[in-house]
């Protein structure tokens, strides 16, 4: 394995304050040109993660690689080449977002303009106001685009979309968007599975200091029983199974269905969403919540997300 | 070196920039010590000896306000909002960083000591300090001492909330004992002791050779000397404590 082309190398990363092991030795590899995305639950370590790629902790055991930089020994080189959007950050008092974001730009050796990128978030409306009178949101659209000013290759998002409304969330993911489109790489963290859907090449899955599941958002929970098949018998009772060979329980179920002459009502074949991996894997599972014979789909609601898998009705 | 030393600048200027926007800290850096300096002039109207006395005490009482309180407040403050983290993770050095923030502080002593030494020759019969080397190098002395024990207490103050608490308990305190607004002389032995040991005192007494008595450096090296040793202590404090991020974050 190559480490060159990686714009992020981490192997065996640990950290330990005190007693406590936040870290236990993980490992993943960002491409570069690419959205990884850390997911899990508060406390698992992701932060830890991302703060010791930023420089601003110190690991206790493993590698690390940023831009083929070593972060723990806080290079200026590479303060230059990224940008941080920290997880909830303060900002100056009483200077329009316009000198803060021109103020950045003259921080970094190849800023971009600032007024282009006030644009980008969504700020040029605010850009005379102080950024006391910002929004919570506003706010934080100023923290990305003062991490973008810079025009780093890098951009480290540590939930950067906490507290927005629906609408601001979609435009900053189109910023995210363009940023791969311009070919950064970015790491991010989020709570929002919709999120590391919509963005993520690929995301991993933190919990307890562990990776419990690296892939991409489509791809993952491969594990046993991966597919859900729904329909309702005739006597109007849904019933759930699950396999991970769809087409043989399929074909078993209709054969049986068809010789006693019934119809398996609103049948589908679901895949499992990052939402179901996520919550099978950090211990909150819906399948473990709800038995099994409880219905997992009300009848006719569309209400589950990305049926990524539905194969039809019969 | 040049492109530190630029970065630095233009940080200084845009810590002016958001101390004149903030009228809060306009005022009590800079009305705050002259309405002192305007009651107790008044009060003591007829009496120069007095005056003589609480004119360079305000002024040195100036050089503490502007370094030590300021800097420990602000630097709590600028702790745990995330300011200083968000610094940190930029390419700004953090040496132009942490200048540019001792050099605005510095900028309201030098503007506040004039701002005093003025008024003490406008309105309370002060001349214009006799000897500005040794004006000089008492309040840069004391500003060393004074700021780098602000940045020390910064470390020890746990949150925003209670940093006014922690800057008067030591602030309030230091002034009344070393003599801002009378001559230590008058009082208690106990007191006075504990004043000698402080560097505010010996700051007054520098200050008071300067603008003055006429006392010049060469009879004030005990007092130079003291606040001198503080110094020491304070920058030792303040660095080896040095923390870009809060504990309670």
């Amino acid at each position: 394995m190559s480490a060159t082309g990686n714009a992020i190398e981490v192997r065996g990363l640990a950290k330990r304050y005190g007693p406590i092991e936040a870290v236990r030795g993980i490992d993943f590899s960002v491409a570069r040109g690419e959205i990884f995305g850390l997911l899990g639950p508060n406390g698992a370590g992701k932060t830890t993660t991302i703060e010791i790629l930023e420089g601003y902790r110190e690991r206790t055991g493993g590698e690390v690689s940023v831009l083929g930089l070593d972060p723990g020994r806080r290079p200026v080189e590479l303060r230059r080449r990224m940008g941080i959007v920290l997880q909830s950050c303060g900002i100056y008092r009483h200077v329009s977002v316009r000198e803060v974001v021109g103020h950045w730009a003259r921080l970094y050796p190849h800023p971009r303009d600032p007024d282009e990128v006030i644009g980008l978030v969504g700020l040029a409306e605010q850009q005379d106001r102080r950024t006391n009178h910002l929004s919570g949101g506003q706010r934080r659209r100023l923290d990305l685009a003062l991490a973008l000013v810079g025009d780093p290759e890098l951009v480290f998002l540590d939930e950067p979309t906490t507290g927005f409304d629906p609408a601001a969330r979609r435009s900053a993911w189109e910023t995210v968007r363009a940023l791969r489109s311009l070919g950064k790489t970015v790491l991010l963290t989020t709570h929002y599975l919709d999120e590391a859907q919509a963005l993520a090449d690929r995301v991993a899955i933190v919990k307890d200091g562990r990776i419990v599941v690296e892939g991409r958002p489509g791809e993952l929970g491969a594990g046993p029983d991966r597919y859900t098949i729904t329909y309702r018998t005739s006597a109007g009772e849904w019933r759930e199974h699950h396999t991970n060979d769809p087409t043989s329980l399929l074909a078993e179920l209709t054969a049986a269905a068809l010789s006693r002459g019934e119809r398996l009502e609103q049948l589908s074949v679901r895949r499992p969403t990052l939402e179901d991996v996520y919550l099978e894997l950090t211990g909150d599972s819906p399948r473990s919540a709800a038995s099994g014979d409880e219905t997992p789909t009300p009848p006719g609601a569309g209400a589950r997300e990305e049926p990524a898998g539905v194969v039809g009705d019969v | 070196m040049s492109e530190t030393l630029a970065m630095g600048w233009r940080q200084y200027r845009l810590e002016r920039r958001m101390f004149w926007r903030n009228p809060t800290a306009a005022f009590f850096n800079f009305l705050f010590p002259l309405i002192v300096l305007g009651l107790f002039g008044a009060l003591f109207a007829n009496d120069q000896t007095t005056l003589n006395r609480i004119v360079p005490g305000i002024a040195a009482m100036s050089v503490m306000t502007t370094t030590f309180n300021a800097l420990a407040h602000n630097l709590v403050f600028l702790r745990e909002e995330g300011v200083l983290k968000r610094m940190r993770g930029t390419p700004l050095p953090p040496g132009a960083y942490l200048g540019a923030l001792a050099a605005n502080a510095i900028t309201n002593t030098i503007l506040q000591v004039a701002i005093i030494a003025t008024a003490g020759r406008l309105f309370f019969g002060i001349p214009w300090p006799r000897d500005a080397l040794e004006l000089l190098v008492f309040v840069a002395v004391g500003v060393v001492c004074f700021a780098s024990l602000g940045v020390a207490l910064s470390h020890a103050i746990p949150n925003f909330e209670s940093a006014p608490a922690y800057v008067n308990a030591v602030f309030l305190p230091t002034i009344f004992i070393s003599g801002v607004f009378y001559d230590v002389k008058h009082t208690p032995a106990f007191l006075r002791n504990i004043a000698e040991a402080l560097p505010l005192k010996h700051l007054i007494d520098g200050l008071s050779g300067a603008m003055v008595s006429g006392r010049g450096l060469g009879s004030n090296l005990t007092a130079l000397a003291v606040i001198g040793l503080w110094a020491v202590a304070g920058v030792a404090l303040a660095v080896r404590g040095f923390s870009w991020e809060s504990k309670r974050a």
